[in-house]
Formats: structure tokens, C-alpha cells, sequence
């Protein structure tokens, strides 16, 4: 299980990263964590003529809050996003994610960059993204451009990043001390993909629910939105009838496929019990 | 086929340059380039953690990690953890534990104890298996390691030094 | 709580203590030998173009682009490799009617399973022959594939390989009579049909050999991480026509087992040939991909059982019908259908009954081949029995333990012969169950259920009695006409310094061989173990034995390992009472010191070591200083030497997604004497683990293809640390009366029963819902089918 030979280059701006893509004409990859690249090119899945290494780029490094927005590097490790106060307060999906992504080994390395260009629709952190409206900064030769989450994850493993671009930041309106998040999954194993995950974040004032965000991963060919359960949670108390009405309307947003492991009922059933036990947990702690 | 390039790295305290193939695992390149085979490797895609070390200061994989990307890195592997004696303690426990079996997923057991025990000095019992989610063991059931974590984790909660462990007799 | 073996309060008394294994810190360290990690000068690399169907037809091969590219050494297709390899057939003599088609190390017209090596590539790094094997064109014509079981023994089905007549390999029938009239005037029957995955051993570091061919010499040697090195020794030199003693196999450090590395694979078979194509050593380490696709899978049963019961709940009968399907030919040289004929033979052995009948099928079909793996159709035997037991105890109103208490077979019966024909010599099931019910809180457990039930938490409670089968006599495999030893031997040597080597041919792969064979050498010495240096796993250093597989490290191994040093000791004493002009009996050791009959010290091991080897000319003209010995010790008296216990496992049930926990889980255990308690306990808890893998993870799953969809780390799933629980040990000790040492063995105890405590424990949560299952692993899937939630 070896990788078929490719040429290496490290860049150190974005400037040039985006040139040598542009030189390799197409058949390149950029590389940062490698934490799901380097297993794919050992399988011989890809095999691009150029790694291009972006790791080293200071430009896609840093947390940092600005304007009531967190702005996140693409290269913040897993690890960061679960140690990191500044998204522990304003980001705190991504915090409350990040201990069921993978292993340890994996986040010490693993980027939210990565991750979310993967879009991978069983992993965490694009689904919370999605969640959380963030928004995706994007360069590319004609310069850089902002995608909101909702536009971002198109199908699965194509995002709204053309070839040759490169994911530099995620922009995330920050939290607020009112807001109550949760997330939680099943997977067979610690660290294993979800069968289903869900983050679920709700602005809370004076008992009623004033708005609710709900994204879930391993549900279909990209991470979902909720909008349909959100619905029926705004404007409304956080109650037992509210939470099963929410927990119903997931047949709305859902349309999960039978897989060899997992069919889709079962799916669509899971979400439904997940969903009601985070917000069962928001309700008994508000 | 592309030639293979100079890389500079810092190998247990010991900086130096090889030349690696790009396409060459970190893994690989300890085991093959610098005869380090207390790396081991047992899946070569991320997840059985036998092929763990230290990479600046943290457990990674060096099956995910091409040698070229740790360019200018330092890293650390069992032999130079064991030399420099860092470990003593957790090598001790494991030994009196019987926390290992044929050994060949010791070396990551180990980086990742000591990952864990620089992030957290006293975990639980719960968060030491969680540790461990990435680190397949097929001999053991896991409890002896556990186990002996825990010990080198209160150990050193006592104020326990690590004295000299493999120079002992058995 | 060892009986005493000789007298334990002296210096050095080691059998019964709990030491530490002196070679494992070489393993602590990161400097441990494996045959991954073994470099040879010139050494050369192989991989392997594999199938990608499941049954087809090689139309041709061109490899003209891959043999021009960059380190490419050699391309070899079946036929290179058939002019040096005979060919091989995995029968056994006493399985009458047994086929399978013969194999080669490549195929050279019909593949049988997707992942089948078809192109050998050796190169001078294992990436390029990657490479090349990826240029090399093999055009296939698809032939039906066989991987249903039932359709396999259809009168017109496809066959799984043109050299077979028709899918069944083998099948026999046990049956003591009169069996449908005790069902019929039964007051009790419960019946079942069960499903049992198949599962692999994923051993950390996969198969790997490394063959060096000298031609100078004529010699081959191979290093070969197996458990049986002196088996492949045998084969190496029979099937490529090199003379025995012209073969050394090597099995340094081993990264894992559990009976995977002592089968014949295609691809070690053929490095050997590479290696003398080449005329330079060539290594192959399959990796984690090519593992899942050609090393030996185990299980895959479907079992139909019923027992019969009298109205006081006393077991009647068992009725059983095991069909399992193992790959499309039998492995080599143990055959794939040792499983079987052990899962039908162990049937209800735990119980005291009289009536059964049996029988199985072993079916081909286009998969990779099933063969022994840790357990040997123990842990199908027990799962199947013990379940059965729960249900009778269900149905007949009987507490699952109180059942159990009044079928057992009575501590006091034996010696006794099951209905399936096994002899067992002392077994201690009711001492152990008593025990159990004591170590889990039995009966707290249950008032915690009752009330949790209520709260809506639901936990199940799964008890399973199981018999184990160890030291395996020449009626195993020799009496079919397998060249593999049921004998061991040890060469003991006092070194010139007064130390002691051992050369064993039993082999270590972690549990702790070496490390108990020197507990028993220096105990018969009495003298620290440091100073004994046990060698093991090389043909050309230790003399020929079985090595270390079914349980027979301990029970043989140790055996012969304390046979020899009681030799040895008897000359070393009978030289001490020439030196000293004493009688030996009057003599003893003590420490390292030959001492009288008060206990005053006359002479050290190595001043007699010294005189023997430097001053032989101060010794007696008559004086026989014979300070090497050798040793071979068979199994003698009865065929196995069985073991027993009962192992409880605690779940709880989220009814509601159908994931469980697992809380707890027990083991009482009956080895004989355990020689050292630490390294046993251990070998019990991998060996519970590994059944609880299978109860609720472990499964390579195929498609309608004959394609395995699971074939990767990230997909099949081991029992990792979080999933899995603490687990509590306890002993009871039964020494066979076979051997001196009295050991039995303890490798197989854990497997063979955690998976039926679990699935009974799992059945138990589930009874308040009136569902059931009977398939393992217990999925959530399954488990949320059985609860009728989806």
C-alpha cells in the first residue's frame, strides 16, 4: 500500500501555492493535515503528479474575533478547535465536535480546512458549519471570494471550491451567551464515522425559543439543515410536545438511502432519537 | 517517477538530512532510512496507532505524515523516548502490568500515554480508554494498559521520579 | 493457591508466581525483531496483481510494459512458479471423503476468490513493485461465483472450483440413537437458528516472509513470522525439493497470531519461489488491504439446534445441524474443516446427557478460505449450548444458574465420556459456577435489574459454561497424515559459568512462552530465572516440535521443559556427588549451590560447570559430566487435555437506538496449574475481548458478488479500548494428572465463551420486549430489527 510517485513543493504564500496549482496544469492536489489525502493516495485512489503543500502558509493560520465574527484559519487543527477559548465561547459547536472526530493522533494533525473542503458527509465539522452559518473564504486566481455554508457543500465531496482554489478561512458569527448548543452522535466505536450526528444550537430568551439551528451529518450525500424541525422549534417552549413534534418533522428534512450496514429508516429513526435527546438536554439545562 | 529530494529533520535530538522520495512515509523512511523500527506499521491509513510518534511536541501518525511534510520538524520516536528516558516510568508500568503481549503495538501505546499524560496528568479511567480510541490492540482486551497508565498517572501525581527502567534486570 | 509442584518456600520457587516477562522490555524499548522489520543485503521486494472476481477464468497476462519499469527484478505467473512448487491439497486421512482442489502458490488458469494473488512482482523497493503490478494487463472471463451456502449444495450448482465434483468438502454425522423419540416424548424443546459471522484475526503486524534462496549452499532460509516454524520447515522442503536439513525456518518477534499465521498462503509459498527465481532474498509483508483478502478467515456458521428437556428440567438430548462454508478449497495442512468437526463434537459438553446427533457440512463456495483461528469452534459450540440452556431455562421456569447447577456434570463424575466421544479426565464446572455466581454478585445484579427495569434502563445478565479442548495428542492431525508434531523438545544445557540454556521448540508470540519455560527450568534448578536463556523459534537451533498452537505451550511445552531439567539436574547432581564423593541423593539445589542433606552448601553450579568443561582431568576416570541433555515429551494417556469454565457478562440495552454497553464481564477459568497467574489473566482477558469482538463487531462482510465490502481497518471493526469493559478473573485449579507439571492451557478459554455470555446477556435485556436474537455480531441493526423498532 504505497502512494505512486509525485512531486512535492511547499510553498509559503497563497500567492504561490495558487501558481503552482496553476503550473501543474490541473493534475495537483494541495496537502495540509493529510489526514484523509495521504490514506487515499496510499490506496492509489488519487494519485496527482504535484503534492503541494500548504501547510506552511502563515496567511491560513490564526483565530481570531472581528466584528461579532470568529475568524478561523483554514489550517486550526482539530485539536485546536476543541482546546481553544475563543471557540469555546463563540464557536462552541465546533468544541463540542471536536472530541468525536477521529482519534487523537488524528486532530493533533487534522485541519478544519481539510475537513471541511473534504466534505466528507459523516464528518462533524462541515455539518457544523453548516449549522453555524459560517461562511467560506476562498482564493483563487481571480482573487478571493466568500460562500455561505448553505451554498458550499453541493454533493457529495464537491464543495463551491473550483479546482486550482484554496479554502483560506472560515468566518463564523459568533455566539452568544444565550445560545445553547449541543451535539452529539452514534458510532459504533469511539472516533468511528457517525451511523448519525447532530449539533443543535438554539438562542433561548425568557423560556422560548427564539431561533434554532440544526445540522446533522451521515444522513445523505452532504451535511442537512433541519430547516423544517427549526421551524416548529422557533417562537415556541422548549417542552416534551415541542421536541416530538421537532423530532417528527425530520422526515421532512431527511431522505436518507439504505446503505449495506444501515437502512434508511433506521437512519431517519436514529435522527429522530438523537434530536430529541439534545434538545431533551438543552431543556434541562435552560 | 520523481527523484527523490533532501530533507532536513531533527530525529530524537539529532539533526540531519536524507534524501527521501516524496512519496515516502515518515514511517517508512524511520524504519527504512534510519533502521528506527520500533515504528511500526500496521495499517498504513491512520488507524491502528502502532505507527504513533512524536511530531513537534504531539502523537501523530507517521503512516499519514510523507517524510517531506515533516521537513524541519523534530520528532520523536520510541527509541529516542526510551532514551532519553521520558517514559521510564510508563515502560515500568507497562512491564509489571503485562500491559503488553507481542508488543507490536506497544511503541504507539506508549507515545500515546505520553501524549495524553502532557495534556492531562490525572485522567480517568474513561478518559485514558478514550485516549486509546485510535490504538488498536489485539492481544491484551486493553486493561492492563489502562491499568497501567493510570498508575504511572498517580505515580506522578506523588511526586515519583522515573528511575533507570531497562537497564534492570527482569 | 497452587497445589505445590515441590516444595515452594525455597529461593527460585517460580511456578505459581506472577513475574514479568524478561522479553518484553526488548518490546518496550522499540527493539523488537520482527520479519517486518528485517533488512538482508540484496534484498528484494515483492507484491502482488490480485483478482478482482470472485471465480474466473485467466484468458492472459502481458507484463511486457511493467518488466521495463524502474527495479522491476522479476515478473512470475503461475507457470514459473509450478515448474519449482509441487502442488498441495488441504485433506486430513481421517476425514473420510474429504476434498479440496489442489493449490499453487499462483493460479495458473482459474482464480477462486477476488484478492487472489494471480502476478508475482519483485522489485527493489516494495513501491515499485506496486507500480509495475498496476502496468501488468491479466484480461479474466467471469465464471459464475458460488457464495451462497445453500444454492452451493443445490444438485446443479455452479462449483466453486472446476477441480471439485460438487461444493461439499466434507460432512459426517454423529448420532447415539433414538434421537427423534426423545423429542417426541419430550416434556421441554427449544430450538434455534443461529448465524455466526465470519470474522479474521487482523493480528497488529500482518503476514510477513522473508525467503533467501543460497544457491552456494543449496539452503533456504526463511524468515517467517508463524507460530510453527518447524511445520513449514517439513513444507518448504517437500513441496520445492530442498532437503530438510538444507531448510531453516526462522520466527523471531511476532506481532500477533492466534492460529492466522500457521497456515499454508498462496503468497509465501511463492516468495519462497521468487527467492530462488532471483537467487537473492526476497520479503513480502502483505498489507493491511491484501490481510483482509487472503488471510484466513474463521467462523461463518449457520447452526440449527434443539435440545430436549424432561419435565424437571434435566437436559435429554441435543439435535444440531452446522453448516459452515469455508472458501473455495480446504487450507493447508490442517484443513478447513477442523471448525466444524469441533463445533459438532463440542456441542452441550459442559452437560450431563446422553443423546445426540449431529451433523455438518462443510460447502465451498468463492471466498477467501476459512481455517482455524483462536477458539476452533469453540466459541460456536458454547454460543449455540448456552443459549439453548437459557431458553430451556425460560421455558421449563428455571433461574438460568439454577438450571445450570442441575445439569452440569457433577464435580464428582469423572472421569466422563460425552455423548459427541470426548474423554474428559477432571473438570470443575460446578466449583466454577458456584464461584461466578459469588464474583459477579449474581444475585444483586439481578434485584439491580428488576429495579432499573422500571426506570426504563434495561440490562441483561448472560452466564456461558464452556469446555476447552488443549494439548491436542498425535490423534489430531498426525493420525490423518499431517506432518504436524503433537511432541515437543527441549536440549537443556549448564553453561561453562554455570548458567543454564534452553532450547524449546514450543514458540512465543507474546503470551509469555519463553517467560514460563524459564519459570520451570530455574524453579527445578533453584536458581534465578535471569540466569536461564530460553531460545526459541528456529529450526536450525531447537529441536523439532509442534511449537505453540491449541493451547499446548504450557501443558507439552512445559511439560517437556521440566522433564528435561529434571534430567539435567539428575546429572548435574549425580557430577556434584562424584566432585564431592557423596551420595546424590543426599544432594539438592539450593540457589544456585549444591547442598546437603542439612542444607550446608558444598559446591556451586559453576564450579561444577568449570570442572566439567575446563578440568575434566580432575574427575574419576568412570565420571560422566553430561551437562547437555534433550528431552521429548508427548501427550500421553487421554487424547486432550481439557479445561473448563464460566465466564458472566453485564450489558445495558439503549432499547431505544440499539446500541448496548458493556458493563462488566467475568471469567472463572480451570487451566490445571497455572504457572504464572499474571501472564494468564491476560491471556484470558484477549481472549474475552476478542469474543466480545465478535459478539458485537466483527464481521467481513461479502456482496452478491463474492466481494468483501469490509476489507479495511476503518470498515471491520476490532474491539477497541472505549467499547470495551474491565474484566475479573478467577481460578479454579484442576491439574491433569497426564504430567508431572499439570498444566493445561488457557489461550482458547476467553474466546470460546464471551461471546455466548454476551448474547445471552443481550437476550436477557431484550426479554422484556419479548424479542430475541441469534446472530452474532449483534448489531444495532440486528438488534433493532429483533426489537421490531425498524
Amino acid at each position: 500500500m504505497k502512494a505512486r510517485a509525485f512531486s512535492y513543493f511547499r510553498p509559503a504564500t497563497i500567492a504561490e501555492a495558487l501558481a503552482a496549482f496553476a503550473e501543474a496544469a490541473g493534475d495537483a492536489s494541495y496537502i495540509a493535515g493529510g489526514q484523509s489525502l495521504v490514506p487515499a493516495l496510499a490506496l492509489r485512489l488519487q494519485a496527482p503528479e504535484r503534492l503541494i503543500d500548504i501547510a506552511h502558509i502563515p496567511e491560513l493560520r490564526g483565530i481570531s474575533l472581528q466584528d461579532g465574527s470568529l475568524r478561523l484559519g483554514a489550517l486550526t487543527r482539530h485539536v485546536e478547535a476543541h482546546d481553544d477559548p475563543l471557540i469555546a465561547r463563540y464557536a462552541p459547536l465546533l468544541a463540542l465536535a471536536a472530541p468525536h472526530v477521529a482519534h487523537p493522533a488524528i486532530r493533533n494533525r487534522g485541519t478544519l480546512g481539510g475537513s471541511v473542503a473534504l466534505a466528507d458527509p459523516a464528518s462533524e465539522f462541515p455539518a457544523m458549519m453548516l449549522a453555524m452559518d459560517a461562511e467560506m473564504e476562498i482564493a483563487g486566481p481571480e482573487g478571493a471570494r466568500r460562500v455561505p455554508a448553505a451554498a458550499f457543500f453541493q454533493d457529495l465531496y464537491q464543495t463551491a471550491i473550483e479546482p486550482g482554489e484554496l479554502l483560506v478561512a472560515f468566518h463564523i458569527p459568533a455566539a452568544h451567551p444565550q445560545h445553547r448548543c449541543a451535539f452529539d452522535e452514534l458510532a459504533r466505536r469511539r472516533g468511528d464515522y457517525a451511523i448519525v450526528g447532530c449539533g443543535a444550537m438554539l438562542g433561548l430568551e425568557g423560556g422560548l425559543v427564539e431561533e434554532a439551528r440544526i445540522a446533522l451529518l451521515s444522513v445523505g450525500p452532504v451535511p442537512v439543515r433541519a430547516r423544517t424541525a427549526e421551524t416548529v422549534l422557533a417562537g415556541g417552549v422548549l417542552d416534551a410536545e415541542t421536541i416530538r413534534r421537532a423530532q417528527a418533522a425530520l422526515a421532512d428534512d431527511l431522505d436518507p438511502q439504505d446503505d449495506e450496514q444501515v437502512p434508511a429508516a433506521m437512519r431517519l429513526h436514529l435522527a429522530r432519537v438523537l434530536l430529541g435527546r439534545l434538545l431533551g438536554r438543552i431543556a434541562e439545562a435552560s | 517517477m520523481t527523484a527523490a529530494v533532501p530533507v532536513t529533520l531533527t530525529i530524537n535530538g539529532e539533526t540531519l538530512t536524507r534524501l527521501a522520495e516524496p512519496r515516502e512515509t515518515l514511517a517508512d523512511f524511520l524504519r527504512r532510512d534510519l533502521g528506527l523500527t520500533g515504528t511500526h506499521a500496521g495499517c498504513e491509513m491512520g488507524v491502528c496507532g502502532a505507527c504513533l510518534v512524536m511530531l513537534d511536541g504531539v502523537p501523530v501518525h507517521a503512516c499519514l505524515t510523507f517524510a517531506v511534510q515533516a521537513g524541519g520538524g523534530a520528532v520523536e520516536t520510541v527509541e529516542g523516548l526510551s532514551e532519553s528516558a521520558v517514559i521510564a516510568d510508563l515502560q515500568r508500568a507497562f512491564h509489571e502490568r503485562n500491559a503488553l503481549q507481542c508488543g507490536f503495538c506497544t511503541p504507539g501505546m506508549l507515545v500515546t500515554a505520553h501524549g495524553l499524560l502532557v495534556r492531562k496528568a490525572t485522567p480517568s479511567r474513561e478518559e485514558i480508554r478514550d485516549a486509546l480510541s485510535g490504538n488498536y490492540c489485539r492481544c491484551t482486551g486493553y486493561e492492563a494498559i489502562v491499568d497501567a497508565i493510570e498508575a504511572v498517572a498517580r505515580r506522578r501525581a506523588a511526586g515519583e521520579t522515573a528511575a533507570a527502567f531497562l537497564e534492570e534486570p527482569a | 493457591m497452587n497445589a505445590p509442584l515441590g516444595t515452594l518456600d525455597r529461593p527460585n520457587s517460580y511456578i505459581g508466581r506472577s513475574v514479568s516477562r524478561p522479553n518484553a522490555k526488548r518490546l518496550l524499548a522499540g527493539r523488537g525483531r520482527y520479519v517486518t522489520d528485517l533488512v538482508l543485503p540484496r534484498m528484494l521486494h515483492a507484491a502482488f496483481l490480485r483478482s478482482p472476481y470472485a471465480h474466473a477464468r485467466i484468458v492472459s497476462i502481458d507484463a511486457a510494459e511493467a518488466r521495463a519499469m524502474p527495479g522491476v527484478r522479476l515478473i512470475a505467473t503461475g507457470g514459473d512458479l509450478a515448474k519449482l512448487c509441487k502442488p498441495w491439497s488441504g485433506t486430513l486421512d481421517h476425514f473420510k471423503g474429504m476434498k479440496s482442489a489442489p493449490q499453487l502458490p499462483l493460479p495458473l488458469e482459474e482464480v477462486l476468490w477476488a484478492g487472489q494473488a494471480v502476478v508475482a512482482v519483485v522489485a527493489d523497493t516494495r513501491a515499485q513493485a506496486e507500480d509495475a503490478a498496476e502496468a501488468i494487463a491479466v484480461e479474466f472471463e467471469e465464471l459464475p461465483p458460488v457464495v451462497d451456502v445453500d444454492a452451493a449444495r443445490e444438485p446443479d450448482a455452479d462449483r466453486a472450483a472446476v477441480a471439485v465434483s460438487d461444493n461439499l468438502c466434507f460432512g459426517c454425522r454423529l448420532d447415539t440413537g433414538g434421537i427423534d423419540d426423545i423429542f417426541a416424548g419430550a416434556a421441554h424443546i427449544v430450538e434455534e437458528e443461529f448465524h455466526f459471522g465470519r470474522h479474521t484475526a487482523v493480528t497488529l503486524e500482518p503476514r510477513a516472509i522473508l525467503a533467501d534462496w543460497d544457491a552456494s549452499e543449496g539452503k533456504l532460509t526463511v524468515h517467517h513470522a508463524t507460530q510453527t516454524p518447524y511445520q513449514f520447515q517439513d513444507l518448504y522442503s517437500r513441496h520445492y525439493g530442498i532437503p530438510e536439513a538444507s531448510v531453516r525456518v526462522v520466527a523471531p518477534d511476532i506481532g500477533g497470531s492466534f492460529g492466522m499465521k500457521l497456515h499454508v498462503y498462496h503468497e509465501d509459498m511463492a516468495v519462497v519461489g521468487l527467492s530462488m527465481l532471483c537467487g537473492r532474498p526476497v520479503k513480502f509483508v502483505a498489507d493491511r488491504i491484501e490481510s483482509f483478502v487472503s488471510d484466513i478467515h474463521a467462523r461463518d456458521h449457520r447452526v440449527r439446534a434443539r435440545m430436549a428437556l424432561d419435565a424437571e428440567g434435566t437436559i435429554l438430548a441435543m439435535d444440531v445441524d452446522d453448516v459452515t462454508a469455508i472458501g473455495a478449497f480446504s487450507t493447508y495442512p490442517r484443513t478447513s474443516a477442523v471448525e466444524g468437526n469441533q463445533v459438532i463434537r463440542l456441542m452441550g459438553a459442559p452437560y450431563r446427557f446422553d443423546s445426540y446427533r449431529a451433523e455438518l457440512s462443510v460447502v465451498f463456495q468463492n471466498k477467501v478460505q476459512t481455517s482455524q483461528y483462536r477458539a476452533v469452534g469453540h466459541p460456536i459450540a458454547c454460543a449455540v449450548t448456552e443459549r439453548l440452556v437459557d431458553m430451556a431455562a425460560a421455558r421449563a421456569g428455571f433461574d438460568p444458574i439454577s438450571l445450570r447447577e442441575k445439569n452440569l456434570i457433577p464435580d464428582g463424575a469423572y472421569p466422563f465420556t460425552s455423548p459427541t466421544g470426548y474423554q474428559f479426565e477432571a473438570l470443575s464446572h460446578q466449583k466454577s459456577l458456584a464461584r461466578l455466581k459469588v464474583l459477579m454478585g449474581y444475585d444483586a445484579l439481578r434485584a439491580e435489574q428488576a429495579a432499573l427495569r422500571g426506570r426504563g434502563i434495561h440490562r441483561g445478565v448472560g452466564l456461558a459454561s464452556f469446555v476447552e479442548i488443549s494439548n491436542p495428542s498425535p490423534a489430531f492431525y498426525g493420525i490423518g497424515g499431517a506432518r504436524i508434531s503433537a511432541q515437543d523438545g527441549a536440549v537443556l544445557a549448564v553453561t561453562p559459568s554455570g548458567e543454564i540454556r534452553c532450547q524449546i521448540s514450543v514458540t512465543e508470540q507474546g503470551q509469555g512462552t519463553e517467560t514460563i519455560i524459564g519459570q520451570i527450568v530455574a524453579d527445578q534448578f533453584g536458581i534465578g530465572r535471569e540466569k536461564v536463556r530460553v531460545i526459541t523459534g528456529d529450526t536450525e537451533n531447537t529441536p523439532h516440535g509442534g511449537a505453540t498452537w491449541a493451547c499446548r505451550g504450557a501443558g507439552i511445552g512445559g511439560e517437556t521443559a521440566l522433564q528435561a531439567a529434571r534430567k539435567l539436574r539428575g546429572n548435574v547432581l549425580s557430577l556434584a556427588a562424584t566432585i564431592l564423593q557423596a551420595r546424590p541423593g543426599d544432594l539438592d539445589m539450593r540457589d544456585g549451590v549444591v547442598v546437603d542433606t542439612r542444607g550446608a552448601e558444598r559446591v556451586s553450579l559453576a564450579e561444577i560447570a568449570r570442572i566439567a568443561y575446563f578440568r575434566s582431568d580432575t574427575l574419576p576416570k568412570d565420571a560422566s559430566a553430561q551437562l547437555t541433555v534433550a528431552h521429548h515429551h508427548a501427550p500421553q494417556g487421554y487424547p486432550f487435555a481439557f479445561t473448563n469454565g464460566v465466564q458472566g457478562c453485564h450489558v445495558e440495552l439503549d432499547a431505544e437506538t440499539g446500541f448496548v454497553k458493556i458493563l462488566k464481564h467475568w471469567v472463572v477459568e480451570d487451566c490445571g496449574r497455572i504457572i504464572n497467574p499474571l501472564l494468564v489473566d491476560e491471556q484470558v482477558r484477549g481472549g474475552v475481548v476478542q469474543g466480545l469482538g465478535a459478539a458485537f463487531f466483527e464481521e467481513c462482510r461479502y456482496d452478491e458478488n463474492g466481494q468483501l465490502t469490509n476489507g479495511s481497518l476503518a470498515d471491520y471493526l476490532v474491539p477497541m479500548a472505549c467499547e470495551m469493559p474491565d474484566i475479573v478473573i478467577a481460578h479454579i485449579e484442576t491439574p491433569t494428572a497426564d504430567t508431572a507439571l499439570g498444566a493445561k492451557g488457557c489461550g482458547e478459554a476467553g474466546t470460546a465463551a464471551a461471546s455466548a455470555a454476551a448474547l445471552n446477556a443481550v437476550n436477557d435485556a431484550m426479554a422484556p420486549f419479548g424479542a430475541s436474537i441469534a446472530q452474532i455480531p449483534m448489531t444495532p441493526t440486528r438488534l433493532l430489527k429483533a426489537l421490531g423498532t425498524i
